[in-house]
């Protein structure tokens, strides 16, 4: 749903602006916005930034706040290290970019412990662990050092929002078969059963909140991925 | 008896694969054959052993709120523990680099198999995790708190031989194609997650 919303806007600034020399949203451009999405998806495809993605999705709310933290560290990351890509010796070119990462990281910790502390609490270490979130050096590594900024900012923002998906996809499943309801803040919960099931006997289903069901869960979502992607498939 | 419940907890019940999830993208890409996970898995025991004891110190005697008194008395309410992330990550990037010259001076053959994993290693979640789990959970001494890295060390180690040893057997098997590699991958440690929480609430 997230993807949605965040790529709308994009589309109609593109038929605005299609006059400059090389279009801002050019076919090459749009590619790297769109190829993460599913194609190159970070998680499932390029096998990049597992372990937070799993630890989080326990609730919705948590892991859209996961999310926009990846994409602000992600979007500011790549358009950092993409400017600084001509002075950074390629020896220490490793701690040069944790060190961008960690400011980041520490900017978007400071910033939830401030306004969001029940929701700071929940993700604990996780936060931090942004830091070696391997989507983001992997980005860094393969895409940044070597392209301009507008390129990647946008690849920035393609990949955080490959992440985002599948991470807000994996809390959906997660959050409606283990508790029953999604919580949003503000408005509350929103029940997607009537009470009579619950008094037929229908019982919600721990398991769901336990860490292995969100690994069967993205293991699912990939096998439907690549039923419908038929190149994607691995050889063993 | 505390350091051997801590051992065994970290080890089993808060295993790093199983119940945090960290570390997993090396945990992916290195388990395709039991020689290679062997190799890494003993990398992560030696680096989580050794900068967790540092990390402990340096969050003890320099970044935690009050922890500076033992330079001046004035420092009482200096709280550095904002840049406790950049600093854990600085020591874990010199020490896996440190560790890797040591060991490729004095122990070549050790640094033959471990060699290619150790620059790995720097940005393997469960390095950093371990730093911070340390922090949050306050251990409250540095036996402990070495105790605790040895043992997610060798929780990782567990699970990584694991994988790797079922995804060598599970090439001779008919998965649905779909599902192939890195899907079945996921739920069989999945299911290997379920195993693990049988032993939860052990305590010695």
């Amino acid at each position: 749903m997230s993807t949605e919303t965040a790529v709308a806007p994009e589309k109609k600034e593109v038929v605005k602006e299609a006059v400059p020399k090389e279009p801002l949203f050019s076919a090459k451009n749009k590619k790297l916005l769109t190829d993460p999405l599913d194609d190159d998806n970070p998680i499932t495809v390029q096998v990049l930034g597992i372990c937070s993605a799993l630890a989080i999705t326990v609730q919705v709310q948590q892991a859209v706040v996961m999310c926009l933290s990846v994409l602000f560290v992600m979007l500011f990351g790549n358009m950092i290290i993409s400017l600084m890509r001509d002075v950074i010796p390629s020896r220490i070119r490793i701690i040069v970019q944790l060190v961008v990462v960690a400011s980041l990281v520490i900017l978007v910790d400071q910033i939830l412990k401030a306004f969001l502390p029940d929701i700071a609490e929940k993700l604990s270490v996780f936060i931090g662990l942004i830091i070696t979130n391997c989507i983001i050096m992997g980005r860094f590594e393969a895409f940044a050092m070597g392209n301009k900024l507008w390129p990647s900012a946008l690849d920035g923002i393609g990949n955080a929002i490959g992440y985002a998906w599948i991470l807000v996809a994996v809390a959906i499943v997660r959050e409606i078969f283990g508790s029953g309801a999604i919580s949003f803040p503000g408005i509350g919960q929103i029940k997607f059963l009537p009470a009579s099931f619950y008094d037929a006997g229908y019982m919600n289903n721990n398991l769901m909140i336990l860490p292995p069901m969100a690994l069967i869960t993205v293991g699912i979502i990939i096998w439907i991925q690549r039923s419908k992607n038929q190149k994607l498939i691995e050889e063993n | 008896m505390e350091a051997v419940n801590i051992f065994v907890k970290s080890i089993f019940i808060d295993n790093m694969i199983f119940a945090y999830f960290l570390g997993m993208c090396s945990y992916l890409a290195v388990s395709k054959t039991v020689k290679t996970a062997v190799g890494l898995g003993a990398a992560v025991i030696f680096v989580l052993g050794i900068t967790v004891p540092i990390n402990y110190l340096l969050e003890n005697f320099v970044l935690k709120e009050g922890a500076l008194t033992w330079v001046d008395a004035s420092f009482a309410d200096v709280d550095l523990s904002f840049l406790s992330f950049i600093m854990f990550i600085a020591v874990i990037a010199s020490m896996v680099q440190l560790v890797e010259m040591i060991v490729e001076k004095f122990a070549p053959a050790l640094y033959g198999a471990l060699g290619i994993f150790l620059p790995l290693i720097a940005v393997n979640c469960s390095i950093l995790g371990g730093a911070l789990f340390m922090q949050e959970r306050q251990y409250t001494n540095i036996g402990d708190a070495t105790v605790f890295g040895l043992g997610s060390g060798v929780g990782w180690f567990l699970a990584i031989v694991a994988i790797a040893a079922i995804r060598e057997k599970i090439r001779y098997s008919n998965v649905p194609a779909p599902l192939r590699g890195l899907g079945i991958t996921f739920i069989i440690t999945g299911l290997m997650g379920l195993g693990f929480m049988a032993f939860m609430g052990i305590e010695l």
